[in-house]
């Protein structure tokens, strides 16, 4: 129990630790712009006391760290009155700051959208499962056979066939062609099919590959035999109890996945014009150059994808008593 | 090897071909615009038929392999040289070395979702080759690091290194003379797993207009720019779609091609 208790501890640190960096690393990226803020926003004709105006209203009248560096000035100490220590403690008061577009609250921004996202990468999650495990377990339990070959060979094409490509081959099939979704928008539920799809297919993809060899190598098991000889009818071997165990690696894939499913749900939002935190992040942020809003949809989306990795970690952990008891 | 990975090795090669030899494949200038020509189908004289503004997608496609392979051997190469001594030091040296760097900063790059941090690193820096390629590297490194460190863990058990180490030789000696060769091999299996993922990086990072900018002929761009038309004349996305599916599934049949070749215990299933 202890021991249990440590390995949380530690676990919970290291989240904590990433967490930490990550954000700090997000906060200073917009020290990368070339140029300054205010005058990529404002234009060329701006004048000086507007460029001014805008900075201090954002607090880019500030210094950037602790401490700057110049060739003229050296090192020069600012204390802790800097953007860093700003932007941190807005955040632990779930203020992400004002847009500079807009000035409405990024928070407010972000999480008007958030919800759409993971609607759809977890619908696009639930399309992939719903492919991958009897198509796993029929490439498995025949092993090298027919089938498996084609279940390889389908799997391989999800994974190198692009989102970008997908997408736009399904709209032409089912929504130009056939007219059975609307090729873009989210106005009626059934408008998630194709953006789901298209988002799940390279994960189906994986996954196929991991139930496949998670199945051929639990068919190999003593407790196989057992429950064979036994008399249970080939059916229930492989769905209650191959199966069961061969999820395990399954689960954590998962939910090592959820972050690419939403980094990638980015080009499937483009793709569908799915009003998510992608097209946030693309139109409202990266076109209009809104730097606050990217910082704010990076942050978001990594944080999500930290603490899904961290609970899939204690899930994974839980799951599979061979490995709870080591 | 798998007959697929044999498929993949011939796919790769007609596309590296195509790329060296652009200049003397490609039937049509590709920044020559034609708008009297616009959404020509498939002929004998456009091939592929004409995109958006009238340029032939034939030689675009050929001039965009150029692109992808650039992009995807910088990325790979650089990638791989970073990620290689990284993960050599982290293994071989242990102790708070290794716990910094597996245990710390590894997992700091990769708590980002890797094309949210190419984005992210794009959408600030700027779109352009030179800064894809270092956000691409900066995401890729860390595949590789984890892989050597690994190897290198197990390799530097063996006698030969504890013998090297008796002979006196130095620590960067033994790690890279004696120890890194032995550990190389699943590098050539991740760096061609690589290879498909930064020409797909590439083409998406060009698809969402955060690659290189407009007139180059990137795959991932030609998929932006017919995007709205693909309903009338599906041509235009096809080709270029079709090429990036192929470049990326031949690297991909390659690596896992080589991964089964590697691996004995694959190998005897």
């Amino acid at each position: 129990m202890k021991r249990r208790l440590l390995r949380f501890a530690r676990q919970l640190g290291l989240m904590l630790l990433v967490i930490w960096t990550v954000v700090s690393l997000v906060t200073l990226l917009i020290e990368l712009v070339p140029g300054s803020p205010a005058a990529t926003i404002l234009g060329e004709t701006a004048t000086q006391e507007q460029i001014e105006n805008f900075n201090r209203k954002h607090g880019l009248d500030r210094p950037a760290f602790f401490f700057t560096y110049s060739n003229d000035r050296g090192l020069v100490w600012n204390g802790f009155d800097n953007r860093y220590v700003d932007y941190w403690s807005g955040l632990l008061q779930g203020d992400l700051g004002t847009s500079f577009r807009t000035d409405r609250p990024i928070f407010d921004m972000i999480f008007e959208r958030y919800p759409a996202t993971i609607k759809l990468a977890l619908a696009s999650m639930l399309v992939a499962v719903a492919i991958a495990i009897p198509l796993g377990v029929l490439a498995g339990t025949n092993k090298n056979g027919v089938i498996d070959n084609f279940a390889s060979f389908i799997a391989l094409l999800g994974i190198s066939l692009p989102t970008f490509v997908i997408g736009p081959f399904l709209v032409y099939i089912f929504a130009v062609q056939l007219r059975i979704f609307s090729p873009i928008g989210s106005a009626n539920p059934e408008d998630i099919v194709l953006p789901a799809v298209t988002l799940g297919a390279a994960l189906s993809a994986i996954l196929t590959r991991m139930v496949r060899s998670s199945v051929i190598e639990e068919l190999g098991e003593d407790y196989v035999r057992t429950a064979r000889a036994k008399g249970l009818s080939e059916r229930t071997v492989v769905y209650k109890h191959v199966l069961k165990n061969g999820l395990i690696p399954v689960v954590t894939v998962l939910g090592l996945q959820l972050g690419v499913l939403l980094a990638g749900a980015i080009i499937t939002e483009k793709i569908f014009s799915w009003q998510g935190l992608g097209l946030l992040l693309l139109e409202e942020g990266i076109a209009k150059r809104d730097y606050r809003l990217v910082q704010g949809c990076v942050l978001v989306i990594s944080v999500t994808y930290i603490i899904a990795n961290s609970l899939t970690d204690l899930v994974y952990h839980r799951l599979d008593p061979r490995i709870r008891l080591s | 090897m798998t007959r697929l990975a044999y498929i993949g090795i011939a796919i790769a090669a007609v596309v590296i071909l195509t790329a060296v030899f652009a200049p003397l494949i490609a039937t049509h200038d590709v920044t020559v615009q034609d708008l009297a020509l616009r959404f020509q189908s498939p002929s004998a004289e456009h091939w592929f038929g004409t995109d958006v503004l009238g340029r032939d997608v034939f030689s675009r496609i050929v001039f965009g392999a150029r692109i992808s392979l650039e992009v995807g051997i910088t990325v790979v190469a650089v990638s791989a040289v970073i990620g290689t001594t990284i993960g050599a030091i982290a293994g071989y040296y242990g102790g708070w070395v290794d716990k910094i760097l597996s245990g710390y900063i590894f997992n700091v790059f990769m708590a980002f979702p890797g094309l949210l941090l190419a984005i992210a690193l794009v959408a600030f820096l700027g779109a352009g080759l030179g800064k894809m390629i270092l956000a691409l590297c900066i995401i890729g490194w860390v595949g590789y690091a984890r892989v050597i460190r690994g190897q290198v863990l197990k390799v530097r058990e063996y006698d030969f290194v504890q013998a090297a180490r008796a002979l006196g030789a130095s620590n960067m000696r033994i790690l890279f003379i004696h120890i890194l060769p032995n550990a190389i091999q699943p590098l050539i299996v991740q760096a061609s797993l690589g290879m498909a993922g930064a020409v797909l990086s590439e083409a998406s990072l060009s698809f969402l207009g955060l690659g290189i900018p407009p007139p180059a002929p990137s795959w991932g761009t030609m998929i932006e720019e017919s995007r709205q038309y693909f309903a009338i004349y599906p041509h235009v996305l096809f080709f270029p779609g079709l090429a990036i599916a192929l470049t990326v599934l031949a690297f991909n049949f390659i690596g896992d091609g080589l991964r089964e070749y590697l691996d004995p215990k694959q190998r005897t299933r």
